[in-house]
């Protein structure tokens, strides 16, 4: 297939053929990642920034990391080195950048959007690392990639998302991406963290963890953000892991080879006990490092389409 | 001065009349309407083909003077209107500072006065500073020639307050134009909520946050007695409640906008900014909703809720950017697309909600073409069709969703006050 997308804003914006792709492209960067000499001259000349008005170590890092194996020059811009404090807009940001003569821009951001908007006013590459509650599409393309490594296909698989749906934007992704690929998926959290309507998207809602978890091939468990509780309405840290926790006892009741992932940073005794995260069945770290290849793979797809404005 | 406008297909419901017609206007007021007028006028319009009808009465207008006239002026806003076949706007409110004092109100009239291009009603807001705690001077504004009162973009939350705002206004025969929104229920979103918000990610305005306070503020005027007006209605459940009302003999008036029968939450899904309006665009059965309210005669007119902001409030992140979108110039086109084009209202019935009835509402002599009459009339091309061009906007401000679409129905020349105030 031809790659034609100038910008990755999200999942819900791909084919499941585009999806598909993106991952048979990083399988074959992943071979270049077990090489002695981790290299290749696919980007070399581009630029790739990282532009980053949230803070964040591991995407940004990931980012950083797969564009150099691809052999572009990498700049790291966070919000408080740059103007942004000096009141600048996101779109002039951006044409600077342009004006810089960079080839993609990998945005982080805390508006639902930002990254939309960025690509609609520029004509180089737009990646979203990230955009408040929409999408977190490089998150979720490496969390199928993982689970297609691990269990050989997508299709018909039971699939557990379990968490903060509601303020996750890698749930959204994971969502999108899971129900085209044709995986059955079941969400559940507290209801004040499930969105109105989201069945909307395909999904099978629950409030019971052992429900949702029952014959699930894999499960990925969300951070809770309790910084996000307006209304203090969660449930307490404790009452969270009682009930919505993924503890060994739980796991016993479970396919004995079900993938348990979790895209990280992990609040150990909430979420998921430290028995779970570090077990057989976690997959977490092997995350991390697909991100690499996945994030090459996008990076080297976006920088073959020219954008014109 | 002296004009006639011949041949066209005149609609005048107000004295039931659906006729090809001429119409002679002499020292600014209609003075007669008839088959082959032969008179010696200046300047005779051949209107044949065309719709000619009364000016428009849009009853939600930000104008943004005083205060905020990088937004809009009351010069730039009222050249708008004419160029949309408005000849008549009431003007919000929320100015900065607020109409809430007879010094303020002195302020924009002598703005008026002096720039004015049509008709400008004022408003005034129900509490001071529209913060919802300490009501206006109902009595003095009224004598300064405020004709509604409203705290437009909020509501007042206390129903004390707002119980007590009725009782005044009733004695005053002020028209309470209700902005209905409970802030607790909306809860600093930004597009509906449901599906739409949760898709892009972003905070939902629950239906709730309108009917709710739609169904409170018609309690609270059934008990005073007093005349209540809902501005822009959004949802099916605030329809109902008017519909309902109405039928309770509650002394009650709707409006609605074109973008609440035009567009749904599915105009959002790109995060373009100027889809986010309050109250956001709803689900299609809202717009079904909205479009039978109409057709029935529970919703009265149509306004524009024409809000301008700058290019700078409205090209940054979605949740940052400012509420509003302008409609002055689009307004009459996306009605004839949606309202005539679809069969849900006939010309006559679409004239009523956008100038009839509106005049009624606010109580002016307008919105007929009757002998005597002030000449506040439009010619309007029914089948032109156009691409709305950002670079034609009259506005001071961009912000339309409607920018490089096609719309149908072309207003060819604005007649105000006698004059012919635009022309194509």
């Amino acid at each position: 297939m031809i790659w034609t997308k100038k910008d990755l804003l999200g999942l819900e914006y791909l084919t499941k053929e585009e999806i598909e792709f993106v991952l048979d492209t990083a399988s074959s960067f992943k071979e270049v990642t077990t090489r002695e000499i981790k290299k290749v001259p696919a980007l070399r000349g581009k630029t790739v920034v990282n532009l980053f008005y949230e803070p964040s170590t591991r995407t940004r890092v990931s980012f950083e990391v797969a564009a150099k194996r691809l052999s572009a020059d990498v700049i790291n811009i966070s919000v408080e080195s740059s103007s942004v404090k000096k009141g600048e807009t996101l779109i002039d940001t951006g044409r600077n950048i342009e004006a810089l003569k960079a080839d993609i821009i990998v945005i982080r951001h805390s508006s639902s959007g930002a990254a939309n908007m960025l690509a609609r006013h520029l004509n180089i590459s737009v990646v979203n690392a990230g955009d408040g509650w929409h999408e977190h599409p490089t998150q979720a393309l490496l969390d199928i990639f993982t689970l297609r490594e691990k269990l050989g296909k997508i299709a018909g698989l039971n699939i557990s998302i379990v968490g903060d749906i509601a303020h996750s934007r890698v749930a959204r992704s994971n969502i999108w991406g899971l129900i085209k690929l044709g995986a059955r998926v079941s969400i559940c959290a507290p209801q004040i963290l499930i969105p109105p309507e989201i069945e909307k998207m395909g999904v099978r809602v629950t409030n019971n963890i052992d429900e949702c978890l029952k014959n699930a091939d894999a499960v990925n468990v969300l951070r809770m953000q309790f910084e996000r509780d307006e209304t203090n309405a969660f449930p307490r840290q404790l009452e969270y892991f009682k009930n919505f926790g993924l503890t060994k006892e739980r796991l016993a009741k479970l396919k004995k080879d079900i993938v348990v992932m979790h895209p990280g940073p992990i609040n150990r005794g909430i979420e998921m006990s430290s028995e779970v995260a570090d077990g057989s069945n976690s997959v977490i770290l092997e995350q991390v490092t697909n991100g690499i290849a996945v994030r090459m793979s996008v990076l080297f797809l976006v920088a073959q389409v020219k954008g014109i404005k | 001065m002296s004009l006639l406008i011949k041949n066209g297909l005149v609609i005048d419901p107000a004295n039931k009349i659906k006729d090809i017609l001429d119409i002679l206007i002499e020292k600014n007021k209609i003075s007669k309407v008839d088959k082959n007028i032969k008179s010696k006028a200046q300047t005779i319009i051949d209107a044949r083909n065309k719709i000619v009808m009364p000016g428009t009465i849009d009853m939600h207008v930000h104008l943004r003077e005083p205060g905020r006239e990088d937004k809009e002026t009351i010069f730039t806003g009222t050249k708008a209107a004419l160029k949309g076949g408005v000849t008549s706007v009431l003007a919000m409110p929320n100015t900065e500072p607020a109409m809430d004092c007879v010094n303020n109100v002195k302020l924009l009239k002598n703005i008026i006065r002096k720039d004015a291009q049509c008709n400008v009603l004022m408003s005034a807001a129900i509490t001071k500073g529209r913060l919802g705690k300490e009501l206006t001077d109902f009595t003095k504004l009224k004598k300064e020639g405020v004709l509604a009162i409203s705290d437009d973009g909020a509501s007042v939350d206390d129903a004390k307050i707002m119980l007590e705002a009725f009782y005044r206004a009733k004695k005053e025969n002020l028209l309470v134009l209700c902005h209905c929104e409970d802030k607790s229920l909306s809860n600093k979103g930004v597009v509906n909520l449901g599906f739409t918000s949760t898709r892009l990610g972003l905070k939902g305005i629950s239906r709730e946050s309108e009917y709710k306070r739609v169904g409170r503020d018609i309690e609270l005027a059934a008990k005073a007695k007093c005349t209540v007006h809902i501005t822009h209605v959004s949802v099916k459940e605030s329809v109902d409640l008017i519909r309902m009302a109405k039928k309770k003999n509650i002394k009650i008036s709707a409006d609605t906008c074109a973008h609440y029968f035009s567009l749904t939450e599915e105009a959002v899904l790109n995060y373009d900014t100027n889809t986010k309006i309050n109250p956001p665009l709803r689900s299609a059965e809202d717009v079904q909703a909205i479009k039978e309210g109409l057709r029935d005669g529970t919703i009265d007119a149509i306004a524009s809720d024409h809000a301008p902001h700058t290019q700078n409030e409205k090209d940054i992140e979605f949740d940052r950017a400012e509420f509003g979108k302008i409609g002055l110039e689009s307004g009459l086109s996306i009605s004839i697309m949606e309202l005539i084009d679809k069969k849900i209202l006939d010309w006559e019935t679409l004239v009523e909600k956008i100038s009839l009835n509106p005049a009624k509402i606010l109580g002016i002599k307008k919105g007929t073409l009757g002998v005597g009459q002030d000449a506040d009339i439009i010619i309007v091309d029914r089948d032109k069709e156009f691409i709305l061009k950002k670079e034609n906007i009259v506005s001071k401000s961009k912000n339309s969703p409607f920018i490089d679409k096609k719309l149908k129905g072309l207003v060819e020349c604005t007649i105000f006050n006698g004059e012919i105030a635009y022309k194509i």
